[in-house]
């Protein structure tokens, strides 16, 4: 009895999910997995070759111009996620901690609507202050702080970095507010009355209750970001392109489909990789919530 | 001291949401700025650019565009995302962690591998690309956030509620449409409002499945490259921001309402 109601329970759930699962796998595994096998087939002049190779792998992995700009990807997704998440942990503590909680609703929306605005004009407007006669530029010379305009911030890595980081932070902040707001309070009462100091509570309590969403943060903005495509484009000028751009030159402008859908099986290779490992590293964290 | 410290932590917050801010508030200073160069010092006010914006015949047809897609593609997200966050919250079966993590893929993975294994595949089978190619790239990206917000109203539902109405004679689809799905009306309406917001600011899958018909983001880009364009640009983006608070404010207004009727806290975000 008992067994064929839970049965008919998965029948109904099976039939329920199916459209949206059909969905998913008709648009978005049936194309991966046929960039996974154009990834082991040869670019011919005018059509593709059907024959097993490593080669496009081999040519990925080899090539000076991929390592540089996979390397460089890296770096600047890493770079972007540091600075993202140790900026927005002390808001997600304030908002958390500090706000009354009829109040925190509107900080919230306070922190997402910059959000919902046009990343393409986001990212542009980042350039507007960051360029040569910028905002930031044009008012330090203005002022008489500097005589030259700062080089360091215009259209290289380091404006990535800073439009990047602009562009993900409220998904740092949100899964890090989560995570707070799920903290029982009495265990920091606990922790102050048996004698640590603030500081303590805070690094012995708080943070490893808090790491899920840290973990979480790191993730939403670690994978976009490696993958992005508008913000070297309009920010680097094309001059320092990601492994996106690649992928899109790859498949594109060249007309190389095998090797381009190579480079990203490779970088979603990359990110998994990475994100198990970082996952791994933090396991930890993850068992005590259970 | 715990004063001070909030003190503290709060000057920073406000410097934050500063820099969370920065290229927002330049968006109608220049849109208003009668110089042509987006710098300062500021020339003098004018609206020419919002005039030019309204008799600009390209931009009508990607707004025109970017409306039909955004429309269709929420309707399709949510609509799909109704049976998944259904199914995930109200029945036990067999995968259902695997086909839910693989439904919110989309989610995580880069936009650009999403869109170019999709082209890859449309070129392959010969499809004309147009902007129906996009609806159904958009309708992919959107479902996992229309799911994110419709599951969070079919969990917090009652469950004794649909079990009274079985009682009473309702069958099942008749519970679902009078009890459950007006409960869950709020939590429809937002994801629909959340994926048209997100759909009509894509870019990626909009640049390279559009084909040669112009959405709002891709006739925003093409025109980045021009210098005498960009004022133009600014006064859309002034048009789009206030258009996406007033569309974020309404989710939000029906998200409470919803969570009202059910009893749930008003806290939490849309995510």
């Amino acid at each position: 009895m008992a067994r064929t109601r839970l049965d008919a329970e998965a029948k109904a759930g099976l039939s329920l999910i199916a459209p949206p699962f059909l969905y998913a796998l008709l648009i978005l595994a049936a194309p991966l997995l046929t960039i996974l096998a154009y990834s082991f087939l040869t670019d011919g002049y005018l059509e593709i070759i059907r024959e097993f190779t490593w080669a496009n792998y081999v040519q990925v992995f080899t090539d000076p111009i991929t390592r540089v700009v996979m390397t460089r990807s890296l770096i600047v997704a890493g770079v972007v996620t540091l600075v993202t998440v140790l900026l927005a942990f002390p808001v997600a503590y304030y908002v958390s901690f500090m706000v009354r909680p009829e109040k925190k609703a509107m900080w919230l929306f306070l922190i997402t609507i910059p959000f919902w605005t046009s990343y393409l004009i986001r990212v542009f407007l980042w350039k507007v202050i960051l360029g040569y006669n910028g905002v930031v530029n044009s008012s330090l010379t203005g002022l008489g702080i500097i005589d030259e305009p700062l080089t360091f911030i215009l259209y290289n890595v380091n404006s990535i970095v800073i439009t990047l980081a602009h562009a993900y932070a409220p998904f740092a902040i949100l899964p890090i507010f989560v995570a707070l707001e799920k903290i029982d309070r009495s265990l920091l009462e606990a922790g102050r009355d048996l004698g640590e100091s603030r500081a303590m509570t805070f690094w012995r309590v708080t943070l490893p209750l808090a790491m899920p969403g840290v973990i979480a943060a790191v993730l939403i903005v670690f994978i976009p970001t490696i993958g992005d495509y508008v913000t070297p484009e309009v920010i680097g000028g094309g001059k320092v392109p990601m492994i996106a751009n690649l992928i899109q030159v790859q498949m594109l402008a060249l007309d190389n489909r095998p090797l381009g859908s190579a480079l990203a099986v490779t970088t979603m290779l990359v990110v998994a990789v990475i994100s198990a490992i970082f996952l791994l590293m933090n396991r930890r964290f993850l068992k005590v919530r259970r | 001291m715990n004063r001070s410290r909030g003190r503290g932590l709060q000057a920073y917050t406000i410097l934050y949401l500063m820099f969370l801010y920065a290229p927002i508030v330049l968006l109608p200073i220049f849109a208003f700025n009668s110089g042509t160069i987006i710098a300062f010092p500021l020339q003098g006010f004018t609206t020419d650019w919002f005039q030019q914006m309204w008799g600009n015949a390209t931009l009508r047809r990607a707004l025109i565009n970017s409306l039909t897609i955004a429309v269709s593609a929420s309707i399709l997200a949510t609509c799909l995302g109704v049976f998944a966050a259904r199914a995930s919250t109200r029945f036990e079966f067999p995968g259902r962690g695997g086909i839910m993590g693989f439904i919110m893929l989309p989610m995580v993975l880069p936009e650009i591998i999403v869109a170019m294994s999709l082209l890859v595949v449309l070129l392959g089978m010969g499809v004309q690309l147009s902007i129906l190619t996009v609806i159904v790239g958009h309708t992919l990206i959107c479902m996992p956030y229309a799911i994110a917000v419709l599951s969070t109203a079919f969990s917090s539902l009652d469950r004794s509620l649909e079990e009274a109405a079985y009682d009473l004679g309702e069958s099942r689809w008749g519970a679902f449409r009078l009890i459950t799905l007006p409960l869950v009306m709020p939590g429809i309406i937002s994801a629909l409002l959340i994926s048209f917001t997100i759909s009509l600011d894509e870019f990626i899958i909009a640049f390279f499945l559009a084909g040669n018909e112009p959405t709002l983001p891709t006739y925003i880009f093409s025109q980045l490259r021009f210098p005498r364009a960009i004022p133009v640009i600014m006064a859309l983006g002034t048009v789009l921001v206030i258009l996406s608070i007033v569309l974020l404010a309404l989710g939000e207004y029906f998200r409470r309402r919803g969570n009202a009727r059910i009893g749930g806290s008003p806290t939490g975000g849309l995510m």
